[in-house]
């Protein structure tokens, strides 16, 4: 089975690679990047005026099976990956119940496999039940196929618990993935604290609560050796922290999510609980710092925390309701039009922040299109227009704060090991 | 001249002609409370849902009361928030409400932002804010500037203390925006730890000293202070509160002579105020609960009646 995609700018950053292309792909792999003929047999798609990038990678996302298949399930959870031109998805372990022990991680890809859509990667529980206490078998786990151990949603509160899982996980030398947050100085805060809070009336949460975790597992790190990956960066501060520990050679990465460059506290109007997540919304300052560290490079990766919600869980007053919103649908567009179209970062950077750099980070062999690789790209139309739309999402979720935004540039053709699995109808 | 909302949800955003039309009209209506009978025909018919998730007496009996006093049906719904299970969400037993036409509902919640979330499901009557979390309390900082006017005239010019827990505090928001709104000048005053750092920037001047919030104050507005909430502690003891932040007789000679003191109740004598000074020449605690009834109405009459006669 071939699949020749012809007449693209295909941009691929791990071979330097940036010029109108033809792509072939042949029994799942990539098997020449060129001026090439059809060959017989092989399927011809014209992506001229389009962008050909190897596959995106989205490294955080919430998929909510096994135990809460009423939000999301594997199988919506891919297809809305699909559509949103990734080929490859990290899954958080905070489903019920908690991924934190070979089975429930076998159980995961075999359900991913039924879907038969993206490659999905699970990632392990640090501790038992993500309580904090004891550490999981994540031996175990990495050996049924787990690609790094995180309690997201429910972060390690225990500094000497955090260390010691930064240790062992250096037998398998996967990253430790932290959701960033003191739990006492948070003090169940349900929106940054600021003047936006204060007008709110709203719970405040400290940015300190992000910061201080980030210093921690920065110190932990350096100590113990050990790869440490902060999950949805979100403070001006935090990145400074990062950046100079970056500098010091300390093994630290970080991702920043498309609502934390895009979006401030002030955005949250009439108390909309499609704006409440975590890390909450932060400043303006943030946001600039955000658009810094992407283009200096201080910032790894993009990834959506792609949290997905019945409209039960966010249909309540906004400090009881839900934290969390989807973002598969909508990441690329929004990053094609606020960060490509708007001048902050080339589209080498674009596809080095959303496919090469999660994968190896994750070390997931993907994030290329050199001769032999998987054969899973992305191609995007740059100038494709759409206003968001939920209701028309692949996902369960419609918990989306980008509601009625115009972007420009869309993808339009999603291929995994060499199949289609998303293309968008031409407008 | 009907309002310019169909519902009162807050302070902030409210224009000043609406906040005008409410205190004269309450002015109106303040006559009623006088007469042998008292009470006026205005809203009969008309039925208004009290629905209440935090424990209430003042406000709850305040707008039964002034909605009697219209002739309109009121009914209360008290939902109990202790328990575990939570039952039924607040949009379910709304629109359940809602299905019984009242005209408006009255909503106290401990969640900010409920009543917002209440407008947006009823699409028939009105909502009326009666207190949603930190947040707001509208009628209660109608009923201080009708307390104020009553005794100073004006509110332009005015420096207004508000003392003691300003960061869970509704009453302190609501009277921020409505007081500078009107001219005053708001000092805020309470230990850091329940102020927010941002405070100042909704228009108020900040200190942790009480004795520069009193200076030359013509008006003291003292707040109820808890020394625990959620498990977290703000200060060390009650005494030490005091000693700071109390208002004693001694500290209200720093005051302008005829400043007056208010309070939104309940009081913690002893805790933020000297007993004598609650209840001493100065302290309009007791006006104030009067007031709310004749704000109230007004609040009540304008939603329904004045829009209805235009019409």
């Amino acid at each position: 089975m071939s699949l020749l995609l012809r007449g693209g700018r295909v941009v691929d950053p791990s071979q330097d690679l940036d010029r109108r292309a033809d792509l072939l792909l042949e029994d799942g792999k990539v098997v020449a990047v060129g001026n090439l003929s059809a060959g017989k047999g092989h399927e011809v798609i014209d992506v001229a005026g389009c962008v050909v990038t190897p596959g995106f990678v989205d490294m955080h996302v919430h998929l909510r099976e096994p135990g809460r298949e009423d939000k999301e399930t594997i199988l919506t959870g891919s297809r809305a990956a699909a559509a949103g031109g990734f080929t490859s998805i990290v899954c958080m372990p905070n489903t019920t119940p908690v991924n934190d022990n070979a089975a429930i991680t076998r159980f995961i890809l075999e359900r991913a496999a039924e879907a038969g859509l993206v490659n999905v990667y699970p990632t392990g529980a640090i501790t038992l039940g993500s309580r904090g206490e004891q550490l999981a078998e994540i031996g175990e786990m990495h050996a049924a196929g787990i690609v790094a151990v995180t309690d997201d949603g429910r972060p390690v509160q225990n500094s000497q618990v955090m260390r010691r899982a930064m240790e062992y996980a250096r037998i398998f030398d996967i990253p430790v993935m932290d959701h960033c947050e003191d739990l006492f100085l948070a003090a169940g805060g349900c929106m940054n604290e600021g003047q936006a809070s204060t007008r709110l009336g709203l719970r405040g949460m400290s940015r300190a609560a992000e910061e201080l975790h980030v210093v921690r597992d920065i110190i932990l790190s350096r100590i113990t050796g050990g790869r440490v990956h902060i999950l949805h960066l979100s403070t001006r501060e935090s990145l400074d922290q990062v950046r100079a520990a970056k500098a010091q050679g300390i093994r630290v990465t970080c991702e920043v999510l498309p609502h934390h460059f895009t979006l401030t506290d002030d955005d949250i109007q009439d108390f909309d609980t499609d704006f409440k997540m975590m890390p909450p919304l932060r400043e303006r300052a943030d946001v600039e710092a955000m658009l810094e560290g992407l283009a200096d490079g201080s910032i790894d990766c993009l990834a959506t925390d792609h949290a997905p919600h019945t409209r039960l869980d966010k249909e309540e007053p906004f400090e009881e309701a839900a934290s969390g919103v989807i973002g598969m649908e909508t990441a690329i567009p929004i990053c094609w039009e606020h960060l490509v179209r708007a001048g902050v970062v080339p589209v080498p950077r674009l596809v080095e922040l959303f496919s090469l750099n999660p994968s190896r980070i994750l070390k997931l062999g993907k994030g290329t299109l050199a001769e032999g690789a998987d054969a899973d790209v992305t191609v995007i139309d740059p100038d494709r227009r759409q206003v968001v739309d939920p209701s028309r999402f692949r996902s369960k979720g419609r918990n989306c704060p980008f509601r009625g935004w115009e972007l420009r540039g869309a993808p339009v053709l999603t291929v995994v090991g060499g199949r289609v699995v998303h293309r968008q109808e031409s407008a | 001249m009907p309002l310019s909302s169909r519902h009162l949800l807050g302070i902030e955003g409210m224009p000043i002609g609406d906040i005008e039309l409410i205190l004269s009209t309450a002015r109106s209506f303040s006559e009623i409370a006088t007469r042998p009978i008292k009470k006026v025909p205005t809203l009969r018919g008309r039925s208004i849902i009290n629905l209440f998730y935090e424990a209430s007496t003042r406000t709850r009996s305040s707008f039964e009361i002034a909605a009697k006093r219209l002739s309109a049906d009121i009914l209360n719904f008290s939902v109990s928030t202790s328990s575990v299970g939570k039952g039924e969400t607040l949009v379910d037993t709304a629109r359940n409400l809602e299905s019984m036409s009242p005209e408006i509902i009255v909503l106290r919640h401990q969640a900010a932002g409920a009543p917002w979330l209440l407008a947006e499901t009823c699409r028939e009557c009105s909502i009326v804010n009666a207190g949603d979390g930190m947040h707001e309390h509208p009628t209660q900082a109608l009923l201080d500037a009708y307390t104020i006017l009553e005794r100073k005239g004006s509110i332009r010019d005015l420096k207004v203390a508000i003392v003691g827990d300003i960061s869970h505090s509704r009453v302190a928001r609501s009277n921020t925006y409505l007081l500078t709104k009107m001219g005053a000048r708001v000092w805020i005053c309470g230990p850091p730890t329940l102020i927010p750092l941002e405070f100042g920037q909704l228009g108020a001047a900040v200190t942790f000293h009480l004795e520069e919030a009193l200076a030359d104050a013509d008006v003291v507005m003292m707040l109820r202070t808890q020394r625990e909430r959620q498990n977290e502690v703000f200060f060390p003891s009650v005494r030490e509160y005091f000693r700071l932040f109390g208002l004693s007789r001694e500290r209200m000679r720093a005051t302008r002579e005829d400043a007056i003191i208010m309070h939104p109740g309940p009081i913690n004598r002893g805790v933020e105020i000297d007993p004598d000074v609650a209840d001493g020449d100065h302290s309009v605690i007791l006006n104030q609960v009067t007031n709310g009834l004749a704000v109230r109405m007004a609040v009540l009459y304008l939603l329904l009646g004045a829009g209805e006669e235009e019409s």
